[in-house]
């Protein structure tokens, strides 16, 4: 029995120095509002990015097609790391934005050249049939992809695209480089202040799970939606 | 209506038409008929350039319509298109497949297009499947809608690529008994075939091709009867 209760006392006591004392909860709180921030701004512009880039690599043009791929190389052969660092200490260095904002750029030209090969892959997963039919009614080259097209590509992409955005949230965990405060830094700053490893670190982990656990909830109705039209 | 002059059509060293000469009449319904490979449903696509022409020159009214500066797409609206494989937008449903185009190219309002699509629903006998998606009908069903769909753009002119060739044999009636009707109402018709019985019915003309040429053309009973082409016999032995 003393055993447990010790065992018990001592959690309790470890989860107060870590969590309580000094309001800390609110470092990772206000570190989980860090990570939301850059990860939804990060989404948002990786979609863009990945459009465009999508665009370019299904060109017919020349120059479109090199510039996607110059894009999507340098990007997926270089770690995500080095890449922050180098947007927000060489390119965004004299330029004065939110610390969070250079960082959600970093990811979402990161994330940007993943999202572009989904996208593209999407696009060439709908039969060809299908641009056919609606050019042969009438429809120019652009309604044909927006009204026919790119509707079934993002049923047939999404599961992939949440996916690339579950490693997003994950990915930016590595903001502390550049002296943001997310949830992994509250962790770690937790752990330096308190000399205590198990209880920060494991709290951190928890919150990422939750906060991913959510993020799949929420994606997994609107791919419901999505399957409406496939009810036989 | 439509007049082909010279129509040549190369897919790299591959001579798929090696020149047609063609006119087509208002009213007429043609029956293209041919061994697989010879250049039909090449020849059907050539007419609204969903395949570009090496060489050779396309009327339809009047209007070259493989020149340069030519608007495609309104081109593309004179003419329907029936697939072998239906090529319904699998994401729409069947009412909205039916008013997709004529609305978005402004050619009706909503509650025009609506109206139109119940009226060829019930033409082809689905008015009851509006609101169905493509995937919860049979073959014939997905096949007549597409007919349904092509003819809400008011074509002049109904192009058929094998229409009943990925169909079930108990649904291939159904679609015919669609087209007849279509050729009853005075529709200008250009379809590609393999049922013999149907072109023999209801083809105002009959053309066989062969090697990317236009070996003969006649009535069903002249080219059925008594064709004159040994190439033609040669087929015709093998398909009746």
């Amino acid at each position: 029995m003393t055993g447990i209760q010790e065992w018990f006392t001592k959690f309790s006591d470890e989860f107060y120095k870590c969590f309580i004392r000094e309001d800390r909860y609110k470092l990772l709180l206000d570190g989980i509002g860090v990570t939301i921030k850059i990860s939804l701004l990060a989404v948002f512009i990786g979609i863009l990015i990945g459009m465009l880039i999508a665009m370019c690599n299904l060109s017919k043009k020349k120059l479109p097609k090199i510039i996607g791929g110059i894009y999507t190389d340098v990007i997926r052969g270089t770690p995500s790391v080095t890449q922050l660092m180098i947007i927000y200490f060489v390119i965004f260095a004299t330029v004065n934005l939110d610390k969070w904002i250079i960082a959600a750029i970093a990811f979402g030209i990161n994330s940007g050249a993943y999202v572009s090969e989904i996208i593209r892959g999407g696009i060439l997963s709908v039969n060809h049939g299908q641009v056919e039919a609606g050019r042969s009614l009438g429809l120019n080259g652009f309604q044909t992809m927006t009204r026919i097209v790119i509707p079934q590509a993002v049923k047939n992409i999404f599961p992939a695209l949440c996916n690339e955005f579950i490693v997003l949230v994950k990915e930016t965990a590595i903001v502390g480089y550049v002296g943001l405060m997310d949830i992994q830094k509250a962790g770690d700053f937790i752990k330096s202040a308190t000399f205590l490893a198990f209880m920060p670190l494991i709290g951190t982990a928890v919150i990422y799970y939750v906060l991913i656990k959510i993020l799949t909830l929420l994606l997994g109705r609107v791919e419901k939606a999505l399957r409406k039209s496939d009810i036989r | 209506m439509i007049k082909v002059k010279n129509l040549h059509k190369k897919f790299g060293d591959l001579t798929v038409l090696d020149g047609i000469d063609e006119h087509i009449s208002p009213g007429e319904v043609v029956v293209v008929i041919g061994p697989s490979g010879s250049g039909k449903s090449t020849f059907l696509r050539c007419l609204n350039l969903l395949e570009e022409a090496t060489e050779g020159e396309i009327y339809v009214d009047d209007q070259q319509i493989n020149a340069p500066k030519v608007n495609v797409n309104e081109v593309r609206q004179k003419m329907g298109m029936v697939f072998q494989q239906f090529n319904l937008f699998p994401h729409l449903t069947i009412m909205d497949n039916i008013t997709l185009a004529p609305v978005l190219l402004k050619k009706m309002t909503k509650q025009e297009a609506v109206k139109k699509g119940q009226e060829l629903l019930e033409r082809v006998n689905l008015s009851e499947k509006a609101d169905a998606y493509p995937a919860q009908l049979s073959g014939g069903q997905q096949q007549r809608v597409a007919i349904a769909r092509a003819l809400a753009m008011n074509p002049e002119i109904m192009l058929f690529d094998e229409p009943t060739s990925a169909l079930d044999p108990e649904m291939v009636g159904e679609v015919l008994d669609v087209m007849k009707d279509l050729a009853r109402s005075g529709m200008t018709m250009v379809i590609v075939t393999h049922e013999m019985g149907f072109a023999r019915e209801v083809a105002s003309r009959v053309l066989f091709i062969d090697q990317g040429q236009v070996m003969e053309s006649g009535t069903p009973e002249e080219v059925f009867s008594n064709p004159k082409n040994e190439r033609t016999k040669l087929f015709l032995s093998k398909v009746l």
